[in-house]
């Protein structure tokens, strides 16, 4: 991936003592695709899944979004932090949610953001960098993973059933697929990006 | 030769002053929509809650863009106190309190569109309008310069060939295409209607300007504001290309590259001066030009 060019806020170049790259498009050692939101798009029985009482956190650090890509349920409390010397905005470009742009001074106090509507997924970015740009899936359910290094996501205490679970990448699109969890079982789903 | 009585050069000065220091304005507007930097600066009509705020990353050319509109807005002020004090010429200080109205409608704009994130409406309206008020800027230099108090250069229209209400047609056609230029870059349209846009609005400009260079060529006034019409459009579509070329080519691209922001503000900026150049082309056409006049056959009427 491109070499982001922070030289426009040197406060910012200097964290970085190796250049920093985007991304946009990070593809593992073993081939596999990272920063992925895989969820589970259909098939729950209707219910109720209350949202975790720990929040959520996206830190401005090294003036980048850290995680790139983020999970969180509805009414879930979403931490955002700025970790770097410099001022950054948060801009939530939600279009389900109501969308918000907001500073956050260095040192200032960590905001506090709630999503009330199921939406996968929206950009959040920083036009004081504009390079910065994170992604955030906010999904109704605590079903849902993100990518990592080795490219797996594993989606823990789903309930017996068929599923349609959906695959979303910031450059890449959505892909679908079905799987049928039976009683105490586990089941597998491989996603396919080609170029 | 002697001085026009009623030429005021401090305030033909000032308002040269005033026309160059909104052109300024555009860049920097222009700047602010090819860096992403619309919404660094989330508040107004403070910035992080100060007057100056820290000049860093995007920061600097929103704030940056926020300080020259303030004080092209001064300036503005000072214009039209000058031409109420000075001017004898009352549809002048009407356009005095016209541009003063129009640049306080463009900060409103400005500040609503940081405030409502940016909708497509509100950019694209500010964009236009900006490009209007360097018009009317121009104009009022145009007006008290002594060359304009001296009187008109004037030439009979040619009734074959006429001019005078056809230069309307390219300030409009101008103003039409700059605003489907600020809809696709506030993302409200594709950038295929104002690249359609483009050989339509050449070609109004090329059939005016060729129509005085042909038949008009003796008045120097119009001879030179038609050379320049077109020589402007004509830099105007370069860097049109440039502008798209190089934003096709950055596509992937994670940050606003600088070839691409150079080209795209010099398009910008160039555009302000086609809008300014036509609107002066007609003001001279209009002025310039005794109207033909028309015959028409006699009706009979029967009774």
């Amino acid at each position: 991936m491109p070499v982001i060019d922070m030289s426009s806020n040197p406060q910012c170049e200097r964290q970085h003592p190796a250049p920093q790259r985007a991304e946009v498009v990070v593809v593992n050692p073993n081939g596999t695709l990272k920063n992925v939101f895989v969820w589970i798009k259909s098939g729950l029985a209707p219910a109720h899944w209350a949202p975790p009482a720990e929040p959520a956190r996206l830190d401005q650090h090294g003036c980048v979004y850290q995680p790139h890509v983020l999970g969180i349920m509805k009414d879930q409390r979403l931490e955002i932090l700025n970790s770097d010397p410099v001022n950054h905005n948060v801009h939530a470009e939600s279009v389900t949610n109501p969308a918000w742009n907001e500073s956050q001074p260095p040192r200032a106090e960590h905001k506090f953001k709630q999503f009330d509507t199921q939406e996968v997924l929206f950009p959040v970015t920083c036009s004081v960098h504009p390079w910065m740009r994170s992604y955030v899936g906010v999904s109704p359910h605590p079903f849902f993973a993100v990518t990592g290094d080795d490219g797996s996501f594993t989606l823990q205490g789903v309930p017996p059933g068929t599923y349609t679970i959906e695959a979303v990448h910031e450059k890449y699109g959505r892909k679908e697929g079905n799987v049928t969890v039976t009683p105490g079982g586990a089941a597998t789903l491989e996603f396919t990006y080609g170029s | 030769m002697a001085a026009e009585p009623n030429f005021h050069p401090g305030l033909h000065r000032w308002s040269m002053v005033l026309a160059f220091c909104t052109l300024l304005l555009v860049v920097a507007g222009g700047t602010v929509t090819s860096r992403d930097a619309g919404l660094s600066v989330p508040d107004w009509p403070l910035s992080y809650g100060k007057i100056m705020p820290p000049m860093e990353g995007g920061i600097l050319y929103e704030h940056g863009h926020r300080m020259i509109a303030t004080m092209v807005g001064l300036f503005t002020i000072v214009s039209m106190v000058w031409l109420f004090r000075v001017e004898k010429r009352r549809w002048l200080r009407i356009l005095g309190v016209i541009a003063l109205l129009a640049v306080i409608a463009q900060g409103v704009l400005g500040g609503l569109t940081v405030l409502l994130l940016l909708p497509w409406y509100i950019s694209s309206a500010h964009a236009s309008l900006a490009q209007l008020f360097f018009s009317t800027t121009v104009a009022i230099t145009l007006f008290t310069s002594s060359w304009w108090l001296r009187g008109p250069a004037l030439t009979d229209e040619d009734p074959r060939y006429p001019v005078r209400g056809l230069s309307l047609a390219a300030p409009f056609c101008v103003l039409g295409q700059l605003a489907l230029g600020a809809a696709a870059r506030h993302k409200a349209i594709g950038s295929i209607y104002h690249i359609c846009g483009a050989p339509i609005v050449t070609g109004v400009v090329l059939w005016i300007s060729l129509r005085i260079l042909l038949h008009y060529a003796g008045n120097r006034e119009l001879r030179s504001a038609a050379v320049a019409l077109t020589g402007i459009t004509f830099c105007q579509v370069f860097l049109g290309i440039a502008a798209y070329m190089t934003r096709i080519a950055y596509a992937d691209a994670v940050q606003p590259m600088p070839l691409m922001v150079t080209f795209t503000v010099l398009h910008v900026a160039v555009g302000a001066l086609t809008m300014a150049a036509s609107v002066s082309l007609a003001i001279l056409v209009r002025r310039n030009l005794i109207a033909a006049e028309v015959s028409y056959p006699a009706l009979a009427v029967a009774k």
